[in-house]
């Protein structure tokens, strides 16, 4: 009776949770298929009186919706390439090489941790307006040369492999590049995937930096075209609302494919705060 | 433990340059330049040369000018009444839902998907849904609230009730998010506490407060170290559901202006780059001194002796 009465409360409670959770999707969900006219009906319409596709098809025609969705997916992308090359490169120095201030250096990366990111945009706006980055993807990506939280993340692990296995690739006659390309990263796998999760869920979803580089239409992306759309109609909710689940689909669809490894990967990034 | 021969900088330096050259570029020369540009009142469209920077130099003008003005103080207790609702309340909720998702059940797959979507919706999808669902009249919480009998508020339209509003939508986007690490700390915590506090013949909320609390403390902690650095950090949320096009964003009358939205307002639509940059000092020292406290309060409420 007891273990009845749990498993009862539990569902309740885990309904309830689930309600509060999917309520905002069902409306916008059920928004996104109303006439205009519909919208400001009163009674609210929980579900439309009268299903309609125009709001889909409006998005299309009011913005680029097809060109930020590339847009985002090369951002995206090529923010996790670089990112992790370049932060595993410097990981693998920091865990597995000797050299003078090594412990030194370590510690400036790990303070950085502490710098708001507001602090140094304004700087680098005005560095890359000054080489004329502003408006590129060049200027949008270049930051992610430097990420203090990837580097921490890889170098931790790297540190857990055995020597054994990089000095048996020396002896074998790797130098080493090699012994990184070949021993060292296929040993980081699952730490990279789940540091890929992040990084490429953050560059799908971030606003901030985009917003003040990305000062041409052709090259927005998604969260630049929502909120654009956002400024320019801000009380058609049909169109808001079907953009803002068009905008959801491909994560969804990454998540979908990928979700193994977005636990832990959320998990990891706890530790950035 | 590191038995790689000593090779010096020439075997490193190829692994560590485009990082540190990141790091210089991206990190350490913008920090020291927005120490500098806040010294100065440079409007960001001149080219900065040395001869400018004497021109426009203010020394601490502009924090002077921040501090001294009621704006700063009125964003900063905007911050606070976001914070005081909003830690509380994400830290039940999370709690609540990670201790939904520590158990074996058919369904828990489920309810643990559906606990992700809003985490993995991006701030401006999730802010605007949120924007439609507080509107007073059309709306489905005040729909909601109306069936209830309960007349709902003006939400984002009312200077009282438009950070609650945003709290809301917080709460909403970032439960599923805390519950998650939550969750990797109730996965640590043996089953054998919980088995041996039964056999003395604790109840459950004996068990939670006298296992569960303290065997989380470590992971509570970071998390309302996380709440709180984000909590400064507002902006999307801002910029999608309290500003209209051509208004000053923050509406109602500046009631959920907050320090990163004056960042970006002053730096990028009034090009006031100086004014702006002690704006972002400020923050970071507002951020660094509330982490500090942290760190001297956890010796009250964290235990780290498992």
């Amino acid at each position: 009776m007891r273990k009845l009465l749990r498993t009862a409360a539990w569902y309740l409670l885990a309904g309830l949770v689930s309600f509060a959770l999917l309520l905002p999707f069902f409306w916008m969900i059920s928004t996104s298929l109303k006439t205009q006219g519909a919208l400001m009906a009163l009674p609210v319409q929980w579900l439309p009186a009268r299903l309609t596709f125009d709001s889909y098809v409006r998005v299309f025609e009011l913005v680029p919706f097809v060109r930020a969705v590339a847009n985002t997916a090369v951002v995206a992308v090529a923010t996790c390439l670089i990112t992790v090359t370049t932060s595993a490169m410097a990981a693998f120095a920091f865990a597995r090489l000797r050299f003078r201030g090594r412990n030194a250096l370590f510690g400036v990366y790990l303070a950085t941790l502490m710098i708001p990111g507001q602090v140094t945009t304004i700087p680098l706006f005005l560095v890359l307006s000054a080489v004329g980055l502003i408006g590129t993807f060049q200027g949008l990506l270049l930051p992610a040369l430097f990420n203090a939280f990837a580097v921490f993340l890889l170098r931790q692990h790297m540190q857990t492999i055995p020597q054994d296995f990089l000095d048996a690739a020396k002896i074998d006659g790797a130098g080493l590049g090699r012994v990184f390309r070949s021993v060292a990263m296929p040993l980081s796998r699952p730490i990279v995937a789940a540091l890929v999760v992040i990084l490429f869920m953050t560059a799908w979803n971030d606003y901030f930096w985009p917003l003040v580089i990305l000062t041409d239409q052709a090259y927005h992306t998604l969260t630049l075209v929502l909120s654009q759309l956002n400024g320019q109609y801000s009380t058609r909710y049909n169109i808001l609302m079907a953009g803002s689940l068009l905008s959801m689909i491909p994560i969804l669809v990454v998540y979908a494919a990928a979700q193994k490894y977005f636990q832990s990967g959320l998990q990891l990034g706890g530790i950035k705060g | 433990m590191n038995r790689t021969k000593p090779g010096g900088w020439a075997q490193a330096l190829p692994f560590l340059l485009p990082s540190a050259l990141g790091l210089l570029v991206f990190s350490l020369l913008p920090l020291g330049a927005s120490l500098l540009l806040s010294l100065t009142t440079w409007d960001g469209l001149s080219v900065l040369t040395s001869d400018v920077v004497r021109d426009t130099w203010v020394g601490l003008g502009n924090f002077g000018a921040v501090l001294g003005g009621a704006e700063f103080w009125r964003v900063l207790s905007n911050t606070f009444y976001f914070i005081v609702l909003y830690v509380p309340l994400i830290l039940g909720s999370a709690l609540a839902v990670s201790m939904l998702l520590n158990v074996r059940r058919a369904g828990v797959g489920v309810f643990r998907v559906l606990s992700y979507i809003p985490v993995l919706t991006s701030w401006v999808a999730g802010a605007l849904i949120w924007k439609w669902i507080l509107s007073p009249e059309y709306g489905l919480i005040n729909d909601l609230l109306g069936m209830a009998g309960v007349q709902g508020p003006g939400w984002l339209l009312d200077r009282t009730w438009a950070m609650p509003g945003i709290v809301l939508t917080s709460l909403w986007k970032d439960a599923g998010y805390f519950a998650l690490i939550l969750l990797g700390g109730l996965q640590g915590i043996s089953p054998s506490f919980y088995e041996s506090a039964e056999l003395d013949g604790a109840g459950p909320w004996v068990k939670f407060t006298r296992i569960t609390l303290p065997l989380l403390s470590p992971i509570l902690f970071l998390v309302v170290t996380i709440t709180l650095i984000n909590s400064f950090q507002l902006f999307p949320q801002i910029m999608i559901m309290t500003t209209r096009e051509g208004m000053a964003p923050g509406e109602p009358l500046g009631a959920t202006q907050v320090m990163v939205e004056r960042i970006y307002t002053y730096a990028f639509k009034y090009y006031r780059m100086g004014l702006a940059s002690a704006w972002a000092w400020l923050l970071f020292a507002v951020i660094s001194l509330f982490t500090l406290l942290q760190f001297r309060l956890q010796k009250k409420w964290v235990s780290y002796d498992a």
